[in-house]
């Protein structure tokens, strides 16, 4: 089975994001980056469904320099070998044209399942992996929280609003992963030795086969007009009273006649 | 000229879903400032009849399929038939739902007719025909303006978020269409219902979240009973979920569901950033929690400093009282 993870290197969940400079990105200074949460499932999974099979993971990224360290992450948790799409012109996309970067990439390789994070927790736009499959023609399901790979085939569940859906879809496919659908193991000692020794092979746009006009910044739908701080919050209200019971009849009070929200 | 907002209905069962209600009012509401006409796209199983009554939200005009291979909800199938009736209507925005088939679809149709979209937006206005939407990134640690470079602009709502605003007195015009669906490579071989019956966080309009400060799974039964009482779904932070006390599926926050209710009441929750991200465009934040310095209390708009084992089911009898 020849499964190929999507990786994107986004800003740690605990750090504090401010507006940068051009007032339309964010300032990466004292940044910590790490691999996106949701892509942590998709490399478990890759590496659960190698384990079973047979067959190589190979893990992808669109990303700066710094995006090897999510790699080598990758690498050094249980994958085979890693492509990074290096280019200053594939930088700063939307989902779309970093699909496209990604679409020529895997295009050129052997492939029976993509694995992507549902969505990246930088932008959060949750589109990668729906564009991928429809650059590379194939069916993809998306937010899964549980799979199984049969010849030609896999099944997985697709928690929606109030319940399940169990979905069978043909191979060669996408699936976008969901928090749930395994534990992600952590890189061991000698996971990490053994990474740098696999391939990491790096790749320009005009590798791929591309120009600067189909990806990055120049190749994205999407343009970011204006990013601001979210709007503050009214100062609150801090509850007085003798005892939790008076403050609670308090609080009922005033969400039932003031705030009229209950 | 792509001139023209649609909405892509969302149907399950034959019924068409809330969320939906909600695109339609916001589409109506941005026709009417850019004097455009607003079309419902309804794709479904026995829902033909419910066309007309769209109009009642907003929609002109109602496309219709009303076929057996529209339920239930396919990619694939979906967006073909999407993406063709779009080609002969060449919309200028199209709206749906960042519902889980609202994400799905309009994420397909963004790479299949070329056209940029905004995910998951809490605000939207038009510019010179053209949509300005507005969305958070980052989980809501910063909230950007984006337009679309193409002449089609995709966009979902946030559930919960778009006032609905019916007007009864209003119906739509309806054509039957019958688009073409392309190939059909998934099928839903089951579906497993939630026992529980609750609406899902992100379409709850009262949440009722729990924390560290719960110390224990059975201790969110005093969650549960006022959540009954105020019809209120229950969530949770990545910390109790981590811990094993509650389900992947009700976390709340960066790595689990970002939720608008009306109502967002947190219990022993601390406010790490990454939980905060998840709930802050809640319309009203209530915190419970007995350390006066956890950074939840900084971001409510009623805070109580106390132990919420006495808080809460007391506060679950005092709603009994008011409700009754």
């Amino acid at each position: 089975m020849e499964l190929i993870v999507c990786l994107k290197q986004v800003p740690d969940t605990e750090a504090q994001i401010k507006v940068g400079g051009d007032g339309k990105s964010i300032d990466e200074s004292e940044i910590k980056w790490v691999m996106n949460p949701y892509d942590e499932f998709s490399v478990e999974e890759a590496l659960k469904i190698k384990e079973a099979k047979g067959g190589t993971v190979t893990v992808v990224s669109v990303g700066p320099k710094r995006a090897v360290e999510a790699l080598r992450t990758a690498l050094a948790m249980g994958a085979d070998q890693a492509v990074h799409i290096d280019d200053e012109a594939a930088l700063k996309g939307d989902s779309y044209s970093t699909a496209t970067a990604l679409a020529a990439a895997i295009k050129g390789m052997s492939c029976d399942l993509v694995l992507c994070g549902q969505r990246a927790v930088d932008d959060d736009r949750g589109q990668l992996g729906s564009c991928l499959a429809e650059l590379l023609n194939v069916p993809a399901v998306t937010v899964i929280t549980g799979l199984t790979v049969e010849d030609g085939s896999l099944t997985a569940k697709r928690p929606i609003e109030g319940g399940t859906l169990v979905i069978k879809s043909s191979l060669p496919a996408v699936i976008t992963a969901q928090k749930g659908l395994n534990e992600p193991r952590y890189a061991s000692l000698p996971g990490i030795m053994k990474a740098k020794k696999k391939p990491l092979e790096t790749k320009s746009l005009a590798d791929l086969g591309l120009d600067g006009s189909q990806a990055g910044q120049a190749g994205a739908l999407i343009e970011v007009a204006k990013m601001s701080p979210p709007p503050a919050r009214a100062a609150g209200q801090v509850i007085e009273g003798e005892s939790a019971a008076q403050k609670a009849a308090k609080l009922a009070d005033l969400l039932h006649n003031q705030a009229k929200i209950v | 000229m792509a001139s023209g907002i649609w909405v892509v209905a969302e149907t399950r069962g034959g019924e068409i879903r809330k969320v939906t209600h909600e695109s339609l009012s916001e589409a109506r509401r941005l026709a009417d400032s850019a004097g455009m006409a607003v079309t419902a796209v309804l794709l479904g199983k026995g829902v033909a009849d419910k066309a007309a009554g769209l109009g009642a939200y907003g929609a002109d005009k109602v496309l219709v399929a009303d076929s057996d291979e529209f339920e239930p909800y396919l990619t694939e199938v979906h967006a073909s038939a999407v993406a063709a009736l779009a080609a002969g209507g060449q919309p200028a925005v199209m709206l749906m739902s960042a519902s889980a088939q609202g994400k799905d679809l309009s994420a397909r149709l963004s790479a299949k007719l070329k056209a940029g979209l905004s995910t998951d937006c809490t605000a939207f206005r038009m510019e010179g025909g053209k949509l300005i939407a507005t969305r958070p990134m980052y989980a809501g640690k910063v909230v950007v303006e984006e337009k679309a470079k193409t002449d089609l602009h995709l966009a979902t709502a946030r559930p919960n978020v778009m006032e609905v605003a019916e007007d009864p007195s209003r119906t739509a015009a309806v054509e039957n269409v019958s688009p073409d669906t392309g190939t059909k490579w998934t099928e839903v071989v089951e579906v497993l219902a939630d026992q529980s019956g609750k609406v899902d966080l992100t379409e709850a309009s009262i949440i009722v979240s729990g924390g560290r400060g719960m110390k224990d799974s059975a201790n969110y039964k005093i969650l549960e009973e006022l959540a009954e009482v105020l019809g209120a779904t229950v969530g949770a932070s990545r910390s109790a979920v981590d811990a094993g006390w509650r389900p992947h599926s009700d976390q709340v926050g960066q790595t689990g569901k970002v939720v608008s209710p009306n109502l967002y009441i947190a219990c022993g929750i601390s406010g790490a950033i990454q939980h905060l991200a998840g709930m802050s465009s809640s319309k009203v934040i209530v915190a419970i929690n007995k350390d006066p310095d956890a950074p939840i209390h900084a971001k409510a708009d009623y805070s109580v400093v106390d132990d919420l084992f006495q808080v809460v089911p007391a506060l679950t009898e005092e709603f009994k009282k008011v409700l009754n």
